[in-house]
């Protein structure tokens, strides 16, 4: 108590600078902020004075063209370059024809990163949507439900670097000898399992340990969606189905599940395509070594670590081929629901 | 904070419950709550033993576990202080200024995203007009985008600026300011943050625009005092994820931001610190924490505006 006191009591001696910089910074970007919204009601102001048959087109053109162009500039043009440039060189000067995609199928190192993708794709949502359904069954008849969904639902507002330092306690690996740090070897110790392996380093166990944070973190989010979906069955029907002797694993099985199938797909679509972007939690937790990189890391790394453009844009071509039937899917279902609206 | 208030905040907060029916009551078992509360104990632990070893004194958290803290407390703000505010580690004066940095990211770029998102939502909803659904369903199909396509092109562009046939039409930016992170966070965030707010604009009562249309009152007009009040709780709910995207984010930053400690946010500083974790994990799990703060705040206290956000896009009705 007396070091936190004490703690306290310096912070008073932090240079005065360092908070009168950080005002200023911050006074600078509201007055940007400022600046912005001032500009957007000059221009509602002056579009609004146009009328009769201008009125609409001009409309459009202040509503929808900022959106539009900042999409067009920050992700449909890079994503037409990105697919050009896959078929160049490392510094995009030369044609290379398939080269760059040749190499990311036989390269022996680039198929244990899409051979990882691959069970991240599969592993992750699959269990982080299970688990997540499972939770919601269980809390839905649950008084207090509240808090229990509040604690599983928590990581998801952490960031991925917060993350992996929390999972760095738990997979920290000292030698069996010496006082146990993480919380996995402590726990498998006291288990009886006498020497536990380094955890991050045994592959392709540690893939597996790093999937367990993606989980931790997507279980509340399917949670929480499902739970609702659950909430929206009525209970007229769930009634009915218990007259006519539906119970416990029959009543989700058959009058549950099915009723709340298209609110599973898509959260399991959801997660799936954040799992294929997953790059943060590989990269503080592996950097992608120890053969554990993924497509999205093995991405940057050529890019930004060896220059290879090449390399890095038939990498994120492939990623795009991986995510667009799962986007195509949720597409044709909102239209769907679009269509009956 | 005492787990009476939390629940208590929390009852009200998380699923607004209708009144249970008898049926569900009685059907609720106690070895099934058992096992619900064991996991969401399993599910706090990790994080629960983070903040407590972000309050041992450093060679505590080194040499021992922090489950031992129960038996012997050694408890310290220390951490905290010397992460903040001391060049601890890294000799750049403590993390303070990196936690400016995010605040600076932040606060544009969840204001303007959401902004430019609401008009594009309100004229793809109200102002229709032919192929004004085939530009939402473009929109929502971008999510397909990996940003990690959009990085090298926009890098470029940012440093050199655009050019058509030697004329320069768009300026390049100057290094080292929040410009190019603002920029990328409000392109990347408009996909998701139009289709939300689109379908709740779309489903506001179409009689209310009607009759101020009949009363003369411009698109403008209607946006503004109609549309903008009426969508508050998406507009919020909203808000909030851009915010925790934004704040969370570690590839835009590290990429526009990357290498320059003045605009580098507190996840791009603490990445970089995570790769000496072995250096001094007392402090990393001081800055973790204070990283997790301001998220944990947002979450417990708007947690009804964030889960209303959730459901929007994937749950009928």
């Amino acid at each position: 108590m007396e070091a936190a006191l004490q703690g306290l009591a310096s912070s008073m001696l932090v240079p005065a600078s360092t908070f009168s910089d950080s005002a200023a910074k911050i006074g600078n970007v509201l007055e940007v902020v400022a600046v912005f919204f001032a500009v957007v009601l000059l221009v509602f102001y002056v579009a609004g004075k146009a009328s009769g048959k201008l009125e609409k087109p001009v409309a459009i053109v202040v509503f929808l063209v900022p959106a539009v162009l900042l999409l067009l500039i920050g992700l449909v043009i890079p994503a037409i370059r990105t697919f050009y440039y896959s078929f160049y060189g490392a510094t995009s000067a030369k044609s290379v024809g398939l080269d760059n995609y040749k190499w990311a199928f036989k390269t022996p190192a680039i198929q244990t990163v899409l051979k990882n993708t691959l069970l991240w794709i599969v592993i992750a949502p699959v269990l982080a949507t299970a688990l997540g359904l499972t939770i919601a069954l269980m809390v839905d008849r649950m008084k207090r439900q509240a808090v229990v969904k509040s604690l599983i639902f928590m990581p998801m507002v952490i960031s991925f670097v917060g993350a992996s330092i929390i999972w760095n306690f738990v997979y920290n690996y000292r030698d069996s000898s010496q006082p146990q740090i993480g919380l996995l070897s402590k726990v498998v110790i006291t288990l009886g399992w006498k020497h536990p392996p380094n955890w991050i380093l045994s592959s392709p166990l540690n893939n597996f340990l790093l999937m367990v944070i993606m989980i931790w973190i997507q279980t509340g989010f399917a949670m929480v969606v499902l739970s609702a979906a659950l909430k929206s069955v009525p209970d007229e029907i769930i009634e009915a189905a218990r007259v006519d002797g539906a119970h416990g694993f029959r009543l989700f099985s058959s009058v549950q599940i099915p009723m709340i199938r298209s609110t599973l797909v898509v959260v399991l679509t959801t997660i799936m395509i954040a799992t294929l972007k997953v790059f943060d939690i590989v990269r503080t937790m592996t950097g992608g070594n120890f053969k554990t990189s993924v497509v999205a890391n093995e991405m940057y790394n050529q890019t930004f670590v060896q220059f290879n453009n090449g390399h890095g844009s038939a990498l994120a071509v492939i990623l795009f081929l991986g995510v667009t039937p799962l986007v195509a899917y949720n597409v044709i279902q909102l239209r769907k629901e679009r269509a009956t609206r | 904070m005492s787990a009476e208030a939390l629940s208590a905040d929390t009852a009200t907060a998380v699923a607004p419950e209708r009144p249970v029916k008898a049926v569900r009551k009685s059907l609720s078992n106690p070895l099934i709550t058992a096992a619900v509360v064991a996991l969401a104990v399993l599910w706090t632990i990790p994080t629960f033993g983070l903040l407590i070893s972000s309050l041992r004194p450093a060679r505590d958290v080194v040499n021992t576990g922090w489950w031992t803290f129960f038996a012997h407390p050694h408890f310290t703000l220390a951490n905290y202080h010397d992460v903040l505010f001391k060049s601890g580690f890294g000799g750049t004066g403590g993390l303070f200024p990196f936690v400016v940095n995010s605040l600076a990211i932040t606060i544009p770029g969840t204001l303007i995203p959401i902004t430019i998102a609401a008009m594009a939502a309100y004229s793809l909803a109200w102002v229709r007009f032919r192929g004004s659904d085939a530009i939402f369903f473009t929109v929502f199909a971008l999510q397909v985008v990996p940003l990690q396509m959009a990085l090298i092109p926009l890098l470029r562009l940012y440093t050199h600026g655009a050019h058509i046939g030697g004329v320069q039409f768009l300026p390049s930016l100057p290094k080292g300011s929040y410009y190019p992170v603002w920029i990328s966070h409000t392109m990347f965030g408009l996909p998701l943050a139009i289709f939300l707010l689109h379908n709740f604009i779309s489903r506001l009562p179409a009689d209310l625009m009607e009759a101020a249309k009949i009363d003369g009152a411009s698109h403008f007009r209607i946006f503004r005092t109609i549309v903008l009040p009426l969508s508050t709780p998406a507009l919020a709910s909203l808000a909030i994820f851009q915010f925790l995207w934004v704040w969370n984010d570690l590839l835009v930053a590290i990429t526009f931001a990357g290498g320059q400690n003045k605009v580098l946010p507190l996840t791009g500083r603490l990445a970089q610190l995570n790769g000496q974790f072995g250096a001094h994990p007392e402090l990393l799990t001081a800055g973790a924490f204070v990283s997790m703060l301001l998220p944990l705040v947002v979450f417990f206290s708007l947690q009804r505006y964030f889960v209303r956000g959730l459901l929007a896009g994937s749950v009928k009705g």
